[in-house]
């Protein structure tokens, strides 16, 4: 497999949000408008691609029984490192994501990844699987960001379309998050297949 | 490459190097980042002080740290910062203060004049359902429709469900309860405060 096709694997054939459906705790927590979402996405990809290099250099001297452990703790530690980060020169996106930054330990697209693709494959080979899903991870949260903003708030980006009164707060609501990810999912889904 | 086999020594040796080197680049990087994240929260602080006065070149002059009993017998901390302009004129103070809200802490701060009007207010935290109670920061803010400002909650503020003047956020009146109540102990904690500032001899409005 080449680079493009790695990253288009990730971005179409295996969409970590439309055909994995791996991280769904994140993609329905942070999608409430479609900046939420793009930088939930971005910043999941930051974590991801180092993650996968790093786990990749260390598969050959990772024992296979503890390999979960380890992969944890790299992952643990870079998210920690990019909080930092966040917290000392992104106050916007910490204001409104911080909460949801140390859940990406758990996310499993990481782990995911991790175990399926990289602790398998080339560290360049990982390089690109982790841009490739994590295009395609911020490609499905920003998707479901802007669906949710433009139904609930009336805005895409924070840029009003209309007045507040036809607002349908449902869907910057939990329940709004599992419906608009239920149609965009058969939606894609049918693309896919057609 | 043959993987290392997982004998115990191999999977002790391993997962214990894997860990130290992590913590060592995280000690480095937490080491680096120590000095931005403290300007961070000093700068959002002076911004939201600044803002609540309504005025750019301030000062400030005392911070007090008040703790008083809430109606339920709760004991809630008040963060009063005395604010000065460049003629070291007393314009009032900035009071941070925290409620229960509808989703969690609902830490306000509340801008006063030395007559007790508010001059403004910002939310620092709050855990407010978006598109419900979210609108609190801007909702009594002046010109719209639950305006507070201006205001002086010595009779205090209530929403008009309850016989009060200010109009609640629509839907979400236990979140405007809350702000309100915040509101009304940020004024009584400034109040029962004293400016005491012996130097410019300006306590005398305060008492």
């Amino acid at each position: 497999m080449n680079a493009i096709q790695i990253i288009k694997n990730g971005i179409v054939k295996e969409n970590p949000t439309f055909v994995l459906m791996l991280g769904m705790c994140p993609t329905l927590a942070t999608t409430t408008s479609a900046i939420n979402g793009m930088s939930m996405g971005l910043a999941t990809m930051a974590v991801l691609i180092c993650t996968n290099v790093v786990i990749s250099c260390l598969k050959s001297v990772t024992p296979d029984k503890v390999r979960i452990p380890v992969f944890i703790v790299v992952i643990a530690a870079f998210v920690t490192i990019l909080q930092l980060v966040i917290k000392a020169y992104l106050p916007d996106i910490d204001a409104a994501l911080g909460l949801f930054i140390p859940l990406i330990v758990v996310n499993c697209v990481i782990l995911g990844r991790a175990e399926g693709f990289a602790s398998k494959q080339s560290p360049i080979a990982s390089l690109f699987d982790g841009i490739g899903i994590g295009l395609g991870f911020t490609l499905g949260l920003t998707l479901l960001g802007i669906c949710r903003e433009i139904l609930g708030s009336g805005s895409v980006f924070g840029i009003e379309l209309w007045p507040e009164t036809y607002d349908i707060l449902l869907f910057v609501l939990p329940p709004g998050a599992f419906i608009t990810l239920g149609f965009l999912i058969a939606i894609v889904n049918k693309l896919r297949n057609a | 490459m043959k993987k290392l086999e997982s004998s115990l020594l191999n999977m002790v040796l391993v997962l214990t190097g894997v860990a130290v080197v992590m913590g060592g680049i995280l000690a480095y990087v937490n080491h680096l980042t120590e000095g931005p994240i403290a300007e961070q929260k000093t700068k959002a602080l002076a911004d939201g002080i600044k803002s609540v006065m309504g005025v750019s070149e301030i000062t400030v002059s005392k911070t007090d740290t008040v703790r008083q009993n809430d109606a339920k017998g709760k004991e809630v901390t008040y963060i009063i910062y005395q604010t000065q302009d460049a003629q070291k004129h007393d314009l009032g103070a900035a009071v941070e203060s925290t409620t229960g809200g509808f989703g969690g802490d609902l830490k306000v701060l509340v801008g006063f004049d030395p007559d007790g009007k508010i001059l403004g207010y910002t939310l620092l935290e709050h855990a407010e359902t978006p598109g419900l109670g979210a609108k609190a920061d801007k909702w009594f803010q002046k010109g719209e429709k639950g305006d507070i400002i201006g205001k002086d909650p010595k009779e205090p503020l209530t929403v008009s469900k309850d016989g009060g003047q200010v109009d609640a956020i629509t839907a979400s009146t236990i979140t405007s309860r809350a702000f309100l109540l915040a509101v009304n102990n940020a004024y009584n904690a400034y109040k029962t405060t004293p400016a005491t500032d012996a130097q410019t001899g300006a306590s005398a409005q305060h008492n």
